[in-house]
């Protein structure tokens, strides 16, 4: 309760001193525009709907980018965790690969894909698959050899193991690196959509820009960081603090 | 009661029995009695060895030739470091020998399976599962539908009587109730061979004294076989039908000890703390020399 009468105090002063600013017109209004005309922006943009189509474009490549890889990312780490082999060829060049900001698979992308939906939706793909096919490597390293052992003797094996089993036990290991995954593919999307221009929050950004309208640039912006604080901070908050209830690894 | 002056067989190289019990030992040596009565498990000439980090080659297991009958309750006892847990993880086909072979009703194993079930010293019951899930699991894994599962997991909650606590998660429970989860979880598949790994090992004397009573009501209502592995002489003799112990490093089978007590036993009974004596005097040149072991290698270093 102190923690959020805290943060109250802080974005009102936040916001008092941005209105303040605003106010002295040290800067021209469309260079630095009032917390209200942000507010009316957001509100316009919600009320003629291209705040919603916006959203609910970014969200749908998001959930497809992500889902996919998700699944590409389980098994290839997996692959990885379990063979020496691969954790020193293919697992060091995903290592090296992460050094390589997601939005320089862009110029890739428009080559292989042209500006399509495809072409975004690999700049996601490429954006969050490193974090999670990584987490998946070490969950798989991570996790007590008992339970894959316990999962065999009980007769599982091959695909079933693998979901009953091995699946289940990464999982509080990996779930960090599934929420980091997010992120990145988020901030990957970001950046795609401003550069394709089709639809989606990026675009609605880069509109902003283009119609010197700071108030709907800041208000988009807004947009953004709430949607992925939203994901990260809630969903992903919940998910741990539920694993970790289940395992016992928290005060329930 | 006929008063039992001599307990325990002292044995004369491998196995000797008394007189008296003789009769009551089928399969002695000779391949002509296997014709008879066919081995539930068999070592023959078990041995295992592997390539430690620092590239010396160390031999856990040598030359063991076990033969456990249907039914039987064999208890193995033996220093830490004898590799009596590897063994149990060869019989349940975790492992792979370096040579020789194991099987059961006369068949190789080869790699695991629902007929031999195994209780790790870990329990490795499923945190993300329920008491109820963790024991429908193998049944799950074996392909019992899903009516047939139900009932029998109702009917080892019982047997355990663990039935007021079907949904809670493993950590929610007493180490003593844990125990018995895994016991559940590996009785529900109903295993010819139950494989025990020091299960009671980390539990408090009372706890592990009931335990000790239901697995012995457990095991003489199922009928299975039971190889039970432990580093407690008494618990070993409080048990078992028959008590292996093994030698330190590499693991080999010292002595056979056959326990002809009365059943039910106690663990505090006079009885079984003078026959577990006995045995202790044999094991205890073990544990020196795995003691030794540990202080010559750390001298080394």
């Amino acid at each position: 309760m102190k923690k959020t009468a805290k943060q109250i105090v802080f974005y009102a002063i936040l916001l008092g001193v941005w209105a303040l600013v605003a106010k002295l017109r040290i800067w021209p209004p469309y260079l630095f525009p009032t917390p209200w005309g942000v507010g009316e922006a957001l509100w316009a943009g919600f009320a003629d709907h291209s705040f919603w189509i916006g959203i609910l474009v970014t969200m749908k490549r998001m959930l497809i980018g992500y889902s996919l890889s998700v699944l590409l990312g389980m098994g290839l780490g997996l692959a990885i965790g379990s063979s020496k082999l691969l954790e020193d060829t293919v697992g060091g060049l995903l290592v090296s690969l992460q050094a390589l900001p997601s939005i320089c698979w862009i110029p890739l992308a428009i080559l292989w894909f042209g500006l399509s939906e495809k072409a975004i939706l690999f700049v996601v793909l490429m954006g969050s698959l490193l974090s999670v096919t990584i987490a998946m490597e070490d969950g798989r390293k991570q996790m007590p050899k008992i339970y894959s052992m316990a999962g065999r003797n009980l007769g599982a094996r091959g695909f079933r193991l693998f979901w009953s089993v091995l699946l289940p036990a990464s999982l509080p290991y990996i779930v960090s690196g599934l929420k980091q995954g997010w992120a990145f593919g988020w901030r990957s999307l970001i950046q795609a959509e401003m550069i394709f221009l089709s639809l989606g929050l990026g675009q609605l950004l880069m509109m902003g820009r283009d119609l010197s309208d700071m108030s709907q640039v800041i208000a988009v912006m807004i947009l953004i960081v709430a949607l992925g604080y939203i994901v990260d901070g809630l969903v992903f908050k919940t998910i741990e603090r539920r694993l970790q209830q289940r395992w016992g690894l928290a005060p329930a | 009661m006929t008063p039992l002056p001599n307990l325990l067989s002292h044995p004369a190289r491998h196995r000797s029995t008394l007189g008296a019990t003789a009769l009551a030992m089928p399969q002695l040596e000779g391949l002509d009695h296997q014709a008879v009565v066919l081995p539930k498990v068999s070592l023959r000439q078990i041995s295992l060895s592997y390539r430690t980090n620092s590239g010396e080659r160390l031999t856990a297991l040598e030359n063991i030739n076990l033969e456990v009958r249907r039914g039987e309750f064999l208890c193995i006892v033996g220093p830490s470091g004898c590799g009596k847990s590897t063994l149990l993880h060869l019989i349940a086909g975790l492992h792979q020998q370096t040579s020789g072979s194991v099987s059961v009703d006369g068949e190789a194993v080869h790699g695991t399976g629902t007929d031999r079930i195994l209780i790790f010293q870990e329990l490795g019951l499923f945190p993300w599962l329920t008491v109820r899930q963790n024991i429908e699991f193998g049944l799950k894994m074996k392909g019992v539908p899903k009516r047939e599962r139900e009932s029998r997991v109702r009917q080892y909650l019982r047997l355990v009587h663990l039935s007021n606590f079907e949904n809670s998660y493993t950590h929610q429970l007493s180490g003593g109730m844990r125990q018995r989860v895994a016991l559940a979880r590996a009785l529900a598949t109903e295993p010819d061979v139950l494989l025990m790994d020091e299960p009671f090992a980390a539990l408090d004397a009372q706890t592990r004294d009931l335990l000790h009573d239901e697995l012995e009501r457990i095991w003489s209502e199922t009928g299975c076989t039971v190889i039970f592995v432990t580093h407690n002489v008494r618990e070993a003799v409080r048990l078992g039908d028959r008590v292996v112990l093994l030698t330190f490093r590499p693991g080999q089978v010292k002595r056979e000890y056959v326990v002809d007590l009365p059943r039910p036993r106690h663990i505090e009974e006079t009885d079984v703390a003078s026959t577990a004596r006995d045995i202790l005097g044999c094991l205890r040149e073990e544990i020196n020399k795995s003691l030794e072991a540990e202080y010559s290698h750390e001298k080394n270093r």
